[in-house]
């Protein structure tokens, strides 16, 4: 058992089953309720996003025989970010026979996370993985392959062992078509139904249970009621509070957060990754920051100068005169140290001035030994359109050139806060995929976020929501045209008016940009007191502002993405503030979430499991106003909290 | 390092109102912004002016959601080999350049607005037989299924099409024949594919037909294909076509039956 003595809120029910960590989810799904095939189209299931968690539980639950709705705010299902993610997919098959396992991969992602999930989630996680890359593989996902025809791993960041399983550099890409096909098949068969380009603007509660949720029609505005025995949401993560982010530029909070205002807990908002390799900022003008996966990692060193102010290019610094601070200061994983470790090395670099290229605000990642060691044919097989996507981008050729690379938000380890079964804590409200808090604790290791996305909806979700759904079986859905749906549909009426009405004289983007500064410089990858409370401060003023000098022009009854915009940048104000407070609240530094004032005389990242070892779930109190903190106390029966060292 | 071109875009309010090019002056245009990041700047000039700003769609900017796709001086996603709409850099144009954009242009994606078109038929082809059934949770081991890399680089190859429709705009017929033979491809190449592929490739290409133009091999799909895709998977969809034709599984049991019976 873990030392800490934290009092958790005995109203946050975990549902962790008992019993030894690898029989818990087994056990788990045999006493979940079933609901019988003939019974299971009688109950609606709601499911926002399509991404990869949610693809592949409206597939799966179509599949089943629940009668589905599907929403998403692209014209394709297929368009969901998950779309981008490069690398590759985690799973504890040990194909490569290197020491991997079910409970290595458990281990990896518990530690990697900086002791701050839950083991028994993780533990179903890492059981899991196999299976995805199973289902996938029958799906007709085209895996990289070894000549003898067996699947090919690479590896990743924060683990010892090969276990990544990959489709080139488009790995997500072919994830989420194998998922969106077999929702496609779904959609055709009838048990499906698919709603593109609408977006969920609230979430409809009725006796404190989920019923449904309210969405506007992109196309022609139309504001609706849709209603349902349960509720999923797996809208994805909140990189873009930022503004600049890896995320697509669609991304936003604003489903979670309005289920987050009518009750459900937000859970960690300050833990958020900023992911080491992308590309540095150009100009003013930049709308979203590109990821260079950090499978280049495998292959490319990292390094710096070591003079500030280093003028000269690439080619004519001395090796002598290069810093490769990753291998300097962390032998045993070098450059293939856990994302949030990476991040900060640079950024000691950079903000000690010894950052690189014209606008010094980079490091190198430098591909000449491997070109050296490897040849230039395999250097392109294996990252050739990465390599492409960098000259595309910056104009320079990696090839000769090193890449040059900064941190950037990546993606959002916090989120609505659900049990085991990953429903929140309004009953009948699920949510899957980054969209939750769940499995990562503090910082996510790389190909963890496909291994989650795919693990909740096509594993998990399926076998726990129809637990909820036995519970309710003889009970007919809400009336959509009742009370509760009437005046939350005019409630969102009254806020598009508002948005149209307002006719200030600054852009969204404007607040959005404005916002994004707040952010990265006192919520981004170091934080301390004075800067959040600051923060904090200026976000609410903030506020005030967007709602009195925000302009929106045009109509609420066509094709208006400005006003889609309003929406979202309203949310994303209100989130910073939860996202200040937390951080504030977290006197220790642990994973993505650093604060100054607590990091060993060596600069890592110093945790404070007596007093932190909880998840911070936030209860919304009002605009403007401070959330209320329940905590779950976080135990730690099998893997022993340590100072994580990668040395 | 900074240039001021001319924009001539194509508004349009809404599905069934009349469109009509709009000239704008764009001045201190940056060449590292992407095409995209300058129609940002348009936006917020002219939202600043008080004019409604251009509607596109666009997502991940970074070429790979198939999002975003304009016409560019007559050419799908502009000057380059390779590159989605997000992906073109303004270094890539000159100072006093005079720039025309427009939205896709086939019956089967009507305009929704501006630059904005939808694509749901491309949805509605995949829907129609681009998947390999394997209900979740009954897989095998992934490993017992041996794939020569050279298969799977295929199938890889076809697969990486995003699903943009450049091919569509950029065909004089208006045929899908790209996007779907890529799909029909990255399958029915696959020993997965194999049990629905005589049907898959069936069902396809009659809900592509229904909805879109004929190939009479003209191949500008090919040359404006931001993912690379070659026209050998047309040939190749063909080919599974017109095997397909004689091949029809279920038509093969019912004469079983009837010989059966007699």
């Amino acid at each position: 058992m873990s030392q800490t003595q934290i009092a958790g809120d005995p109203a946050l029910k975990s549902n962790i089953p008992a019993g030894p960590l690898a029989e818990k989810w087994d056990g788990h799904r045999f006493s979940t309720k079933l609901v019988a095939p003939q019974n299971r189209r009688r109950f609606q299931v709601i499911i926002v996003g399509t991404g990869l968690a949610g693809a592949a539980a409206a597939a799966t639950l179509g599949e089943q025989g629940y009668a589905v709705k599907s929403f998403c705010f692209q014209d394709s299902p297929r368009r969901a970010h998950s779309i981008a993610a490069q690398g590759g997919i985690n799973a504890a098959k040990n194909y490569k026979n290197d020491g991997d396992s079910v409970y290595r991969l458990f281990y990896d992602t518990i530690k990697g996370g900086d002791y701050r999930a839950r083991e028994a989630n993780v533990h179903r996680l890492a059981q899991v993985s196999t299976q995805i890359i199973d289902q996938c593989a029958a799906q007709g996902v085209p895996f990289a392959r070894e000549y003898g025809g067996l699947l090919d791993n690479r590896s990743f960041g924060g683990a010892q062992v090969s276990r990544t399983f990959y489709a080139r550099g488009q790995t997500g890409q072919q994830l989420e078509l194998g998922a969106y096909q077999a929702l496609s098949r779904q959609i055709e068969l009838g048990t499906v139904t698919m709603y593109n380009r609408h977006e969920m603007l609230d979430l409809v509660l009725k006796d404190g249970r989920a019923v449904g949720i309210i969405v506007r029609d992109l196309v022609t505005g139309e504001i609706s009621s849709h209603s349902a025995h349960a509720v999923v949401l797996a809208t994805g993560g909140y990189s873009n509070v930022f503004y600049l982010s890896t995320g697509a530029k669609g991304c936003n909070v604003t489903a979670i957060w309005r289920a987050h205002k009518k009750g459900a807990y937000f859970a960690n908002p300050c833990y958020t990754q900023i992911h080491p390799t992308c590309i540095p900022q150009s100009g003013d003008y930049q709308s979203k920051l590109t990821l260079m996966s950090e499978s280049l990692r495998n292959d490319g060193r990292v390094w710096s100068a070591t003079k500030q102010g280093e003028s000269r290019r690439a080619s004519e610094i001395p090796d002598s005169e290069r810093d490769y601070f990753l291998e300097r200061r962390y032998p045993a994983f070098a450059n293939l140290v856990p994302r949030d470790v990476a991040s900060r090395a640079a950024k000691l670099q950079v903000d000690q001035g010894f950052g690189v290229g014209e606008l010094h605000n980079g490091v190198y990642l430098d591909f000449r030994d491997a070109i050296q060691r490897l040849g230039r044919t395999v250097v392109e097989q294996r990252y050739g359109n990465l390599f492409d996507m960098y000259a595309n981008i910056t104009g320079d050729d990696p090839y000769s050139v090193p890449m040059r690379i900064y941190p950037a938000p990546h993606y959002t380890m916090g989120g609505l806060w659900v049990d085991y079964n990953l429903m929140s804590n309004v009953p009948g409200l699920f949510v899957a995929g980054e969209a939750n808090f769940s499995d990562h604790g503090a910082n996510r290791l790389g190909a963890s976020a496909l291994m989650q996305g795919l693990a909740d909806g096509y594993f998990v979700l399926p076998a726990t929501l129809p637990g909820e759904l036995a519970n309710q079986l003889g009970t007919p859905v809400a009336d959509p045209n009742g009370p509760e749906f009437r005046d939350a549909e005019q409630a969102v009426r009254d806020e598009v008016s508002k948005f149209l009405s307002i006719n200030g004289k600054q852009t969204v983007d404007t607040f959005h940009r404005k916002l994004g500064k707040i952010m990265w410089e006192n919520c981004g990858m170091a934080r301390n007191a004075a800067g959040l409370k600051q923060a904090r401060e200026d976000i609410v003023a903030l506020r005030e502002e967007f709602w009195s000098d925000v302009k929106v022009l045009g109509s609420g009854n066509t094709l208006n993405q400005s006003l889609e915009k309003a929406g979202r940048v309203a949310d994303f104000i209100e989130l910073g503030a939860l996202m200040c407070q937390d951080a504030l609240d977290r006197e220790e530094s642990c994973g993505g979430h650093f604060r100054e004032e607590h990091q060993t005389p060596d600069g890592e990242a110093l945790r404070d499991d007596d007093n932190y070892a909880y998840v911070a779930a936030w209860e919304y109190q009002g605009a403007g106003k401070l959330a209320n903190l329940h905590k779950e106390a976080l135990e730690f029966e099998y893997v022993h909290p340590s100072q994580r060292s990668y040395k | 390092m900074s240039m001021n071109l001319t924009l001539k875009v194509w508004r349009q309010a809404g599905a069934t109102a009349a469109g009509d090019f709009e000239t704008y002056q764009v001045p201190g245009v940056n060449e590292d912004m992407s095409f995209l990041e300058m129609l940002d700047v348009v936006n917020e000039q002219l939202i600043g002016d008080g004019r409604e700003p251009i509607a596109f769609d666009h997502d991940c900017r970074e070429g790979i959601c198939g999002s975003c796709g304009v016409v560019i001086n007559g050419r799908p996603h502009g000057p380059l080999q390779g590159v989605t709409t997000c992906q073109l850099h303004m270094r890539n144009y000159r100072d006093g350049d005079t720039i025309v954009v427009e939205p896709w242009r086939a019956a089967a994606f009507p305009v929704i607005r501006d630059l904005v078109v939808d694509r749901s038929a491309f949805d509605r082809i995949i829907q129609a037989g681009g998947y390999i059934t394997a209900p979740t949770g009954g897989a095998r081991d992934a490993n017992l299924t041996l794939i020569p890399k050279a298969v799977a680089d295929v199938a890889m190859d076809a697969a990486a099409c995003i699903g943009c429709g450049a091919c569509v705009a950029a065909c004089p017929n208006s045929a899908a024949n790209l996007f779907t033979g890529a799909k029909i491809t990255a399958l029915n190449v696959l020993p997965q594919g194999q049990p629905e592929r005589w049907a898959r490739v069936a069902a396809m290409v009659d809900r592509m037909e229904d909805q879109f133009g004929s190939c009479t091999n003209y191949t500008e799909c090919e040359a404006v294909c931001p993912a690379g895709i070659s026209v050998n998977v047309i040939a190749k969809m063909n080919r599974d076509y017109l095997k397909s034709r004689f091949k029809d599984r279920r038509s093969l049991i019912r004469q079983a039956d009837v010989a059966d019976e007699a």
